[in-house]
């Protein structure tokens, strides 16, 4: 059980892929206009990375160590194209929204990464626990992104809930400042970049408080940073 | 040596090929089961927003089923032909829903829908995508503000060729601060969209 609540806590904080490994920003600064946005691919790309790591992991003995990308990258792909068809179907409002970037989680490397780094290498409870770990830091990460610009730049709070779920949602579309005439920079693709960078800031800062606390030395290799997409 | 590793090839290729084809399986099984569904969705979302523009009292044909293909017109600004729904109350012309695209907005095209009744007025505007700019030129979105009302009943005969213009260009059109190129594109298509009908008024209701 122990294992498990590692997984957790890689995925959540540790390893947060959004503020920690920075894999998979494209999507991080092109959708998290809303936090609604940011939420809704976060979840789908988490249900991405749980289905591919536990697909992955029962077969990992029978793929050769030199045609395992194309055999992941398949396994990936065919997996989001189930999800987009799935949410087109069911929840088309949603799919408008999203639509563009559900089939872009296919090049998310934050999944590929995953998958080759874990579930290659691990039973399939822990893989799939570790795919929908990673996934949820990340929906953290994107629903947070955009609650700030939402507010910053709207002065709402998930707006676009009615669009996705139904009329029935609209009361909890909150308007976090009345009358206010909105801050551009927040929404356009700049401020997702500065949005990030303070996530990442304070995320560090917190960190930094918990080891400076004079008992173990820092984890240095959990705060090296690695190439993003 | 290379016939060692022919067979090694061929023998991870066909793991290749078993993976291919289950994957391929699921996903044509599952194209299959969300076929249907995804119609359905499409035709509702499809119905909404026509209810938008062409109210129910309307017609009393089937607006989805009811179309006419529309060749590329320069008016339209349409590259490729496009599909018109019209509406009828017993079969007789009540309205039609054409699709315009406008080239010069601030960054890329504006797709407009437009529903044009019978006796060549507006019965409403609505735009189906475009791109400009959050917070200034999407205010031509009915999600953002109700700025593409002005259209409704609008036609050639109330607003003369020459006043089809935003007001900065001594036009009637009201527009908002900050963003003018938006707007005047928008216009530009309604008006082009109703030459268009005015033109082909008996081919749009054959």
């Amino acid at each position: 059980m122990n294992q498990f609540k590692e997984i957790a806590y890689n995925g959540l904080w540790k390893q947060n892929s959004g503020v920690v490994q920075l894999l998979g920003l494209c999507p991080t600064l092109a959708v998290t206009t809303t936090a609604v946005n940011g939420l809704s691919l976060g979840f789908a790309t988490a249900l991405v990375m749980a289905a591919s790591n536990g697909a992955v992991s029962p077969v990992r003995r029978f793929v050769p160590s030199e045609i395992r990308v194309p055999v992941f990258i398949l396994v990936i792909a065919a997996l989001v194209t189930v999800i987009d068809l799935a949410i087109h179907g069911f929840a088309e409002p949603l799919h408008k929204v999203l639509g563009i970037f559900i089939p872009l989680i296919v090049v998310n490397c934050i999944v590929l990464a995953r998958v080759e780094s874990f579930a290659a290498k691990n039973p399939p409870a822990p893989a799939m626990w570790d795919g929908f770990m990673m996934g949820i830091g990340l929906t953290l990460v994107l629903g947070l992104l955009g609650g700030i610009r939402e507010i910053v730049g709207k002065g709402t709070l998930f707006s676009g809930l009615d669009l996705a779920f139904g009329a029935s949602f609209k009361p909890y579309v909150l308007t976090i400042i009345p009358d206010y005439n909105g801050f551009l920079l927040a929404i356009l693709p700049p401020g997702a970049f500065l949005g990030l960078a303070g996530l990442i800031a304070a995320r560090n800062w917190a960190e930094l408080r918990k080891t400076a606390t004079p008992s173990l030395p820092a984890d240095v290799s959990s705060s090296a940073l690695k190439p993003a997409n | 040596m290379s016939e060692t590793i022919l067979k090694h090839a061929s023998k991870t290729a066909i793991t290749l090929i078993a993976f291919a084809v289950v994957f391929t399986a699921l996903l044509a099984f599952i194209f299959q089961i969300t076929k249907l569904p995804i119609e359905k969705s499409e035709a509702a979302a499809r119905l909404s927003l026509f209810r938008q523009i062409v109210p129910q009292a309307m017609h009393n044909n089937d607006l989805l089923k009811d179309t006419v293909t529309i060749a590329p017109s320069d008016l339209l600004g349409n590259k490729q032909p496009t599909i018109a729904n019209r509406a009828r109350i017993n079969n007789e012309p009540a309205a039609v829903i054409i699709e315009a695209i406008a080239h010069d907005g601030y960054s890329g095209d504006i797709k407009l829908l437009i529903a044009i009744k019978a006796d060549g007025s507006i019965s409403g505007v609505r735009v189906l995508s475009h791109k400009e700019t959050p917070g200034l030129g999407d205010y031509i979105d009915i999600a953002k503000d109700d700025w593409i009302k002005l259209f409704d009943n609008e036609s050639l005969l109330k607003t003369a060729d020459s006043a089809w213009k935003v007001k900065k260009d001594n036009g009637k059109f009201d527009y908002m601060a900050g963003a003018t190129i938006t707007p005047r594109a928008v216009v530009k298509a309604v008006h082009k969209a109703l030459q268009y009908f005015e033109a082909n008024k008996q081919a749009l209701f054959a």
